[in-house]
């Protein structure tokens, strides 16, 4: 991938990439940056969280893409640098199905003893 | 490289640089993918800790939303955009090393170092910050933020690390420059060594807003 001749240079070797779009992608993630920090001054609440993560990964692509060359690697690079990213998401999607259900143990002693304040008499230990 | 030497070095007894058993485009992207899937390994890493960020972020969330205030977001901003100028340059030197101009590849190295010795100065000014506030491991107002400030300081040291391995990985990339080794056909070290300081990069554009912004 990224062999065939294009109007960049190339050789058997990397791709050279016009020195322009690194200029354009260092404008552009500093812009991204104060971006950030803006919305970060006012409370939007969890979509604050929302707009940082979408912001950032859209920094980190742009690092990845260009920077890293990504976009002109071949697909087994793409394969493993997708691998990582997908297993992250395995992970958190995991964290945030589970997490917000759990019950701690804390609460479980707290709701116990609201249901004895009732007068119920809760015989659950024999 | 020179490649008028090869049948002195094949008669060594010692054998060629291991190099030398592939033919240089190979070894090229043979060695550009390894450090792919080594970063690809980094990014669980940091991942695993992103996670323990987001559990105790739902579970504490008035701790984290308090802590992330003791935090100073100007000089959290202004490491990223040094950071973000140091990837620049990095992409700058692969950019030369591929022309074959080693002294640019020297000097635009010696800006990504420079851009990282800044960083840790910056990280060491917010530490000491920390430090004289009683917040840093085993100081008197530690227990205000117990979970907010292991991961911080868990989070922003192990980064903080990689920018120095960076640093010296970068730095022998440098010296390698100084003796006018790379050339159009062959700059593997420069092209790797700016593979691994962009994951840096990379991770704390994650890091600067979870911990300085979103609280």
């Amino acid at each position: 991938m990224g062999h065939s001749t294009g109007s960049s240079g190339h050789s058997e070797l990397g791709h050279i990439v016009p020195l322009k779009v690194y200029r354009t992608v260092l404008a552009i993630l500093l812009v991204l940056t104060v971006i950030t920090v803006a919305v970060a001054q006012f409370d939007f609440g969890n979509l604050n969280l929302v707009v940082a993560m979408v912001v950032a990964s859209v920094k980190a692509a742009l690092v990845a893409l260009f920077f890293m060359h990504l976009k002109y690697e071949n697909p087994i690079t793409w394969l493993y640098a997708a691998i990582p990213v997908f297993l992250l998401g395995l992970l958190l999607g995991g964290v945030f199905i589970d997490d917000p259900f759990r019950i701690s143990p804390e609460d479980a002693v707290v709701a116990d003893l609201s249901a004895e304040k009732m007068g119920e008499h809760h015989e659950s230990h024999h | 490289m020179s490649h008028g030497e090869h049948a002195s070095v094949l008669d060594d007894p010692q054998g060629p640089p291991h190099v030398h058993h592939m033919d240089p485009p190979t070894a090229y992207h043979a060695a550009k993918f390894g450090m792919w899937l080594f970063l690809a390994t980094e990014l669980l890493l940091f991942g695993v800790m992103f996670a323990a960020f987001a559990i105790f972020r739902w579970k504490y969330f008035e701790e984290f939303h308090k802590a992330s205030k003791h935090l100073n977001w100007k000089l959290g901003a202004a490491n990223t955009a040094v950071l973000l100028t140091s990837s620049y340059f990095a992409a700058m030197a692969v950019d030369h090393a591929q022309h074959g101009r080693n002294k640019k590849v020297l000097s635009s190295l010696l800006i990504t170092i420079g851009c990282a010795v800044g960083f840790l100065v910056i990280k060491t000014i917010e530490y000491s910050e920390k430090y004289h506030h009683g917040y840093f491991p085993g100081g008197e107002n530690f227990h205000e933020y117990k979970t907010f400030l292991p991961l911080y300081f868990c989070m922003t040291g192990i980064h903080a690390l990689h920018v120095i391995i960076g640093m010296v990985l970068l730095g022998w990339v440098a010296s390698l420059a100084a003796k006018n080794r790379f050339s159009e056909r062959y700059y593997t070290p420069v092209e790797v060594g700016a593979l691994y300081w962009h994951l840096v990069d990379l991770i704390w554009i994650y890091l600067f807003p979870l911990l300085y912004l979103v609280g």
